[in-house]
């Protein structure tokens, strides 16, 4: 009768060619995360995501989705194609970072300047940014979290299931681990 | 994620029901009543409360998912007990752009004839409705009251409807 969302599962497997990863694609524990680039949240889970990462090291593969929720954050979807833009540069992860590092400097003066630090093609990188290239990839990456059961931002999957506890280091840190073993 | 509230959950009126009608105020002067989208599938989203964490959450995703929804060319409606003036602040302040429906006076009580209605909370339940064009209940689901339901099971339900599939 009623659908439960409890339990709910990764829709769209993670795959090499198409994901943004971090880690060894033969990690024993997969972590992913929807996130939005202006959602102050996930911005919280930033340094929390880094620690794991070092403390798991080569045990964890870390993937990054698009959940950009414009309604709310009227950045997001441009920030979403702006990191979107760097890794057809192939510098996805440089420009990921930046842009948590500077969640409230999300205008198009300020992406356009990541991308000068970064080193972008910026010709380029506005053009797509004004052509909107990748909207059409930031909207699978939403759909396969709303498909996925993501409720909000940022929403984690853990070796493809929801983790629905809270994401504090030790919590995520143990559920990881749980997965692993 | 609040466990105690899992328990006293209500149990929606299950697919195949008949959608009870009304007639809800959705601004100071205007109403609107289910009985208006017939030939359509509505989405009811009964939810607590106007700008608390959770539902603001839910509707900004379910507004995020508009176009989706139109797809079906199916009507969101979201239901609270707040009243009118409270609900246009909400929509303006979270750029909000489907009807919410102000089920005030008497309080709860459309609330209540889709077993969505939380007595000791005096507010709705989280409980999501998809209805058919002929007003009969395709899909509905009642979520802890703390936990936002997401969407996928609205997709799923209008995808089933599209498809003809029984319930």
């Amino acid at each position: 009768m009623s659908r439960t969302q409890w339990g709910a599962t990764l829709t769209m497997p993670v795959t090499e060619d198409r994901d943004h990863i971090q880690g060894p694609a033969d990690a024993p524990v997969t972590l992913l995360e929807y996130g939005d680039y202006e959602c102050p949240y996930c911005g919280a889970a930033y340094p929390i995501i880094k620690e794991v990462q070092a403390r798991m090291g080569e045990r964890l593969r870390f993937v990054f989705r698009n959940f950009p929720i414009t309604t709310s954050h009227p950045h997001a979807e441009q920030a979403a194609e702006a990191a979107e833009g760097a890794a057809q540069q192939g510098r996805f992860w440089e420009m990921h970072d930046v842009l948590y590092e500077n969640q409230r400097r999300l205008g198009e003066s300020d992406l356009r300047s990541y991308a000068e630090t970064l080193g972008l093609d910026v010709e380029q990188f506005d053009k797509e940014l004004a052509e909107h290239v990748h909207a059409a990839r930031v909207r699978e990456d939403f759909m396969s979290g709303v498909r996925s059961g993501v409720n909000g931002t940022p929403g984690f999957y853990i070796n493809g299931a929801r983790h629905d506890d809270s994401y504090d280091v030790a919590t995520l840190l143990a559920a990881l681990e749980r997965a692993a073993a | 994620m609040t466990n105690a509230s899992v328990d006293s959950r209500s149990t929606p009126l299950p697919p195949g029901s008949e959608a009870p009608d009304f007639t809800l105020p959705s601004t100071p002067d205007q109403s609107v009543s289910l009985t208006d989208f017939r030939g359509q599938p509505v989405i009811l989203a009964f939810y607590p409360e106007d700008f608390s964490p959770v539902c603001s959450d839910q509707l900004a995703l379910y507004q995020e998912l508009l176009p989706e929804f139109q797809k079906f060319n199916a009507e969101l409606l979201g239901i609270s007990v707040d009243g009118v003036w409270c609900h246009l602040a909400f929509a303006k302040d979270r750029n909000l752009h489907f009807p919410l429906l102000s089920d005030f006076e008497p309080k709860g009580e459309v609330s209540r004839t889709y077993h969505a209605y939380r007595t000791e909370d005096g507010t709705s339940e989280r409980a999501l409705y998809v209805i058919d064009g002929e007003g009969i209940v395709r899909w509905s689901y009642v979520s802890p009251v703390g936990l936002n339901p997401g969407a996928d099971g609205i997709l799923s339900a209008l995808e089933d409807m599209e498809k003809g599939v029984a319930q």
